[in-house]
């Protein structure tokens, strides 16, 4: 018999196909738990029919898809999907944005970015799969994304 | 092509059409920047250059680059007797300055300054070198000096040699290259390696970059060989800096064994690396090399600041 680890939620967010093991990560981007008083579920290594996968499911509270694609830094490949009454009523694929502001830190430490001035931390988005970012001050490319979260 | 107020922070903001205008430019200028001609193009017109790092070539010819346009040129080359040492930002120095000048060279020790710079002035930055990241008026004047003494860029065979993991000019020139289509070349000690994004950086441009720790072996094939100095200023602990120091000298008996037309180039100041019996030897361009950043700093200032062409 399958084992069910997580109940479907009745109204809500499901964010699926998160990269294995960057639940946590994005629930920080997201600013969760902080900003919601709402039910959170995670589950991690979960096996998907493309291997493993992490999923975040959010109980009675619809995010906003444009708000979530600043997830797409660390789990490229993430769906978000829109739950009401037990139904997914809207998919979305996260999309990289082309620039990344504020989001992560330059992992280059005599980067001016991470002086103290007053700018936030910006980078190019190079390429999409695999995510590759360029920190728009020192031109340096982090290798660790997640590592930079700020 | 229009380079009117235009920043000047990293070779790569410019197209290889644009690269060539500017060495093409800074053609015309050698008459002006050996005094055998005169103008006043840049005239009331004022520099301001910000070296919050040591500098003796760089600085010095881009005041004198300004000066022999009929310019005049503010600045300081010590920070210590600024406002930084009281913990004023950056930002707030790039906004004084940029109400008392109308273009800002600066050279700063992070990565990323003239990027910053250039966010919080009006007038044009130029970046004279942001730690170990671009200097870009350097890249200009390296490959001005690759196409006068060889007449083109493309196809020769370039070595460049020595801290290629921290040096800032080789990184701008591996990229200029191979936007070129010049062969390269990479000679290094294993700790000093040519960063894998750079190596990267020349792949996309159909350039495959060999690296070697065996300069005897490269040096027989090569056009140019570009020396640089391991920088002690770089290296994060002196054990690693002794460790590598003089890892590679250029000598006579080196250059026996090279391309009767070969040319040695140094971005100067050099340590150990060359060793002066070289500077005798038709090989070596490496003070030409210096000169050539007046011209091309000349050429740089003209097209950002001024209302007509000489």
């Amino acid at each position: 018999m399958k084992e069910l680890k997580v109940t479907p939620i009745k109204d809500g967010t499901v964010i699926d196909h998160i990269t294995p093991g960057r639940a946590l990560k994005v629930l920080h981007i997201l600013k969760i738990p902080e900003s919601t008083v709402s039910v959170v579920s995670i589950l991690m290594n979960v096996n998907g029919k493309n291997g493993k996968k992490d999923i975040v499911k959010i109980e009675n509270r619809e995010l906003d898809p444009k708000e979530l694609n600043k997830i797409a830094l660390i789990a490229p490949k993430a769906t978000i999907n829109i739950i009401r009454d037990y139904e997914v009523v809207k998919k979305h694929t996260v999309e990289l944005p082309e620039e990344v502001i504020g989001l992560t830190k330059c992992s280059n430490p005599t980067c001016i970015s991470n002086a103290r001035e007053p700018v936030e931390s910006r980078f190019h988005v190079i390429c999409k799969d695999p995510v590759r970012i360029r920190c728009y001050f020192c031109e340096r490319e982090p290798e660790d994304i997640a590592a930079g979260i700020v | 092509m229009n380079f009117k107020h235009r920043d000047i922070i990293s070779i790569k903001d410019f197209s290889k059409e644009e690269i060539e205008y500017i060495l093409d430019y800074a053609r015309r200028m050698i008459p002006y920047a050996k005094a055998e001609k005169h103008t006043t193009l840049l005239k009331e017109q004022i520099l301001a250059t910000l070296f919050f790092e040591p500098s003796t070539r760089t600085r010095l010819s881009f005041e004198s680059a300004m000066h022999r346009l009929g310019g005049s040129v503010i600045g300081f080359a010590d920070p210590s007797g600024t406002s930084q040492k009281k913990g004023e930002s950056l930002a707030d120095t790039i906004r004084m300055a940029d109400s008392y000048s109308d273009a800002i060279v600066i050279r700063h020790p992070q990565e990323g300054a003239a990027r910053l710079a250039a966010e919080f002035a009006e007038v044009p930055i130029l970046n004279a070198g942001d730690g170990a990241g671009q200097h870009p008026t350097q890249c200009l004047l390296d490959l001005f000096t690759i196409l006068t003494e060889k007449k083109k860029i493309k196809g020769n065979n370039v070595v460049l040699l020595g801290d290629l993991k921290y040096g800032r000019t080789v990184h701008s020139l591996a990229y200029a290259l191979s936007l070129f289509q010049a062969n390269l070349t990479f000679v290094s000690p294993e700790s000093l390696k040519m960063p894998k994004e750079v190596i990267h950086e020349c792949k996309e441009f159909g350039v495959e970059p060999v690296s070697t720790s065996n300069l005897e072996k490269a040096i027989k094939e090569a056009d140019v060989l570009y020396a640089t100095r391991i920088q002690r200023e770089r290296f994060p602990d002196a054990e690693e800096y002794n460790r590598v120091v003089g890892s590679y000298k250029v000598d006579n008996a080196l250059l026996q064994q090279a391309k009767q037309d070969l040319i040695v180039m140094h971005p100067l100041p050099r340590f150990v690396e060359i060793e002066p019996e070289v500077d005798k030897t038709k090989h070596a361009v490496y003070f030409t090399q210096a000169f050539n950043g007046l011209p091309v700093r000349m050429a740089l200032l003209s097209l950002i600041l001024g209302s007509k062409k000489l």
